[in-house]
């Protein structure tokens, strides 16, 4: 397991390491970049001091960490403004969506994967198999117009438009918020409860279950109480991976829904070519996203005995 | 005299496929039609589209009439137009980097596999350390530096894609690799390229092939959610993703015009997916008899 953290810590580093140094990929460097063809040395020696690339690019690096790690991200070059304002809110706002999306999709997908395995090969099953391998399939932007047209313009039942802000109460938050949250979990609910159900179906074959069976337990009961805790790992993993791509996933479903999230930030600032700006977003984003993915491997190892003490 | 065995095999290789096709559940057959349709429509685009790509030709969002089919667009274009030359550039685009992005990662994970050593290692820890970082953040960090021109476009989604398609090659290719055949070819003192090309690759394809129409989905819903945040394909050439984005103002006036653009998306994506899961489904079951 220590070999595992250490791996992600390590990936994590490097992930940094390219982040940090995309911005050698241009001909030039960024000064000169953005200043374009018409800039005279002096302007550009002025900037580039700005922005340190006067430093060499170990002292760099080390500058932009540190700062990131302590929560000083250095300047937007689009407004001047301090980049850790714009981003405070709104990953609060974000990790709020995920979250929503999150409390919706987990139960409901086990639900569907148990039902699932429980009535499965019948009519329900396929169904749900045919529906699941076609949402997989649909585009978010795709999900969040149909949710739109009838929720918010058809039956006027929700905004279409998602603009949340602080002062907001927590209820006119979550309804404000409902269209974006109910997009992400069609998105994920397909793939965890096939997981779910794949994971219960697998243990279904067992001699336990057999033994359950022959006692004449219901089986129900069965799914509950026999192969449920024990497909428990598997299914925790699952919700882990796809809390990992609720985070990321968020950024189409934010523009859609002009939801102020960190995704929208990006966006916008890769259309302005903000580079330090889309640096602070992908960094956080790539953190959130490697720690939820180590954290699905460790509770995989440690909820199974057998990979926590390996022979 | 040579020519008829030549010409039955032929015939019967005809025989086959149609016996295949008759064969595939109704799912499959969905698929391959959907697929068919969109060729056509792809190939044709210029005999098929009423009006050009780009000609601007009446007022913003005219309502679906006789002239205009399906109505026009935010400037004024037919929509019916755009969307078949949309689905052509899109699709294209699509395939080409689906191409690019597979032969990278399968040459190179069919090398890791068959080299081993370092070079396996070193191939593996790059997809690693790729593959951590999430797609879409990884295009949009890199399209911010670059900007957003075709071919940093198209050979950012090509790397990303080939860090997936080098997993299943190299693992698939490992499997084969260590067999006796393949041990004997390398005694016998054939070159890497004879190894891969006429050892190995010819045992790995069908689960490649599979692998290409998934990668085709992921890259082909990739493309069009950049094309939709405005960062991908860029105006005035069409494309499906930045026509939803375009005219999505009429959805909140009850016009589902803006929707066939991602809904046409959302249908080749799903008969490929169809296709894809026959194919899985016939190779798996293929190997259960052997």
């Amino acid at each position: 397991m220590a070999q595992r953290i250490a791996l992600g810590l390590l990936s994590l580093f490097v992930i940094s390491l390219i982040i940090a140094f995309v911005v050698e990929l241009l001909p030039g460097d960024l000064a000169e970049a953005i200043l374009g063809q018409g800039a005279t040395p002096e302007t550009v020696r002025v900037f580039r001091a700005e922005l340190g690339l006067d430093k060499p690019a170990h002292l760099r690096y080390l500058d932009w960490l540190s700062g990131m790690v302590s929560g000083d991200m250095g300047v937007s070059l689009a407004n001047k403004r301090e980049i850790s304002e714009l981003v405070g809110i709104r990953l609060s706002n974000t990790l709020f969506l995920g979250g929503f999306a999150a409390a919706i999709a987990v139960p409901l997908s086990l639900l569907l994967g148990i039902l699932a395995a429980l009535y499965r090969n019948s009519f329900y099953d396929r169904a749900v198999n045919v529906f699941t391998l076609t949402s997989i399939s649909f585009p978010e932007f795709f999900v969040a117009y149909i949710l739109i047209l009838f929720f918010a313009v058809k039956f006027g039942w929700f905004p279409g438009i998602s603009n949340i802000s602080t002062d907001l109460s927590i209820g006119d938050k979550l309804f404000r918020s409902l269209l974006p949250a109910a997009t992400l979990t069609l998105v994920v609910v397909a793939h965890m409860m096939r997981m779910t159900r794949a994971a219960i179906i697998n243990l279904l074959a067992s001699p336990y279950i057999e033994m359950a069976r022959l006692k004449g337990i219901r089986p129900t009961k069965i799914i509950i109480r026999h192969a449920l805790p024990n497909a428990l790992a598997p299914i925790v993993n699952v919700i882990a991976i796809n809390l990992a791509y609720l985070v990321v996933g968020v950024v189409v479903v934010e523009v859609v829904f002009v939801y102020p999230g960190l995704g929208q930030l990006m966006v916008d600032s890769v259309s302005k070519r903000d580079v330090p700006v889309v640096q602070a977003c992908s960094m956080i984003f790539a953190t959130v996203y490697i720690l939820l993915n180590l954290s699905a491997d460790i509770i995989s190892i440690v909820t199974n005995p057998r990979l926590l003490h390996p022979r | 005299m040579l020519q008829t065995p030549d010409c039955c095999t032929h015939a019967n290789s005809m025989l086959n496929f149609f016996k295949i096709f008759l064969d595939a559940p109704l799912s499959a057959k969905f698929g391959l039609l959907v697929i068919f349709i969109y060729a056509v429509f792809s190939i044709f685009a210029p005999l098929l589209a009423p009006y050009g790509e780009t000609e601007i030709l009446g007022a913003a969002y005219e309502l679906w009439s006789d002239k205009f089919l399906l109505g026009t667009d935010n400037i004024g274009r037919d929509m019916l137009s755009r969307l078949i030359y949309g689905g052509r550039n899109i699709i294209g685009l699509a395939l080409l980097i689906t191409f690019l992005g597979f032969s990278i990662g399968s040459i190179t994970g069919m090398i890791a596999a068959a080299l081993g050593g370092w070079v396996d290692q070193l191939f593996s820890r790059i997809t690693d350390v790729l593959m951590a970082i999430p797609a879409l953040i990884f295009a949009l960090l890199i399209l911010s530096v670059l900007g957003t021109s075709m071919p940093y476009l198209i050979g950012t989604i090509a790397i990303i894609d080939s860090t997936r398609v080098f997993r299943i090659a190299r693992a698939t290719a490992m499997n084969v690799a260590v067999m006796d055949y393949v041990e004997v070819a390398r005694l016998r003192g054939e070159k890497l390229g004879w190894v891969m090309l006429k050892e190995i690759l010819p045992n790995i394809t069908a689960p490649l092939l599979a692998e290409f129409g998934l990668r085709f989905c992921f890259v082909f819903l990739f493309i069009s959610a950049l094309s939709f945040l405005g960062l991908g394909i860029q105006p005035p050439t069409a494309d499906w993703g930045s026509m939803v984005r375009d005219n999505s103002t009429l959805i909140t006036y009850d016009d589902i015009t803006p929707l066939l653009p991602a809904g046409a998306i959302a249908l080749l994506t799903v008969a490929v997916n169809f296709v894809v899961d026959w194919m899985l489904h016939k190779s798996s079951g293929l190997k259960d008899v052997s």
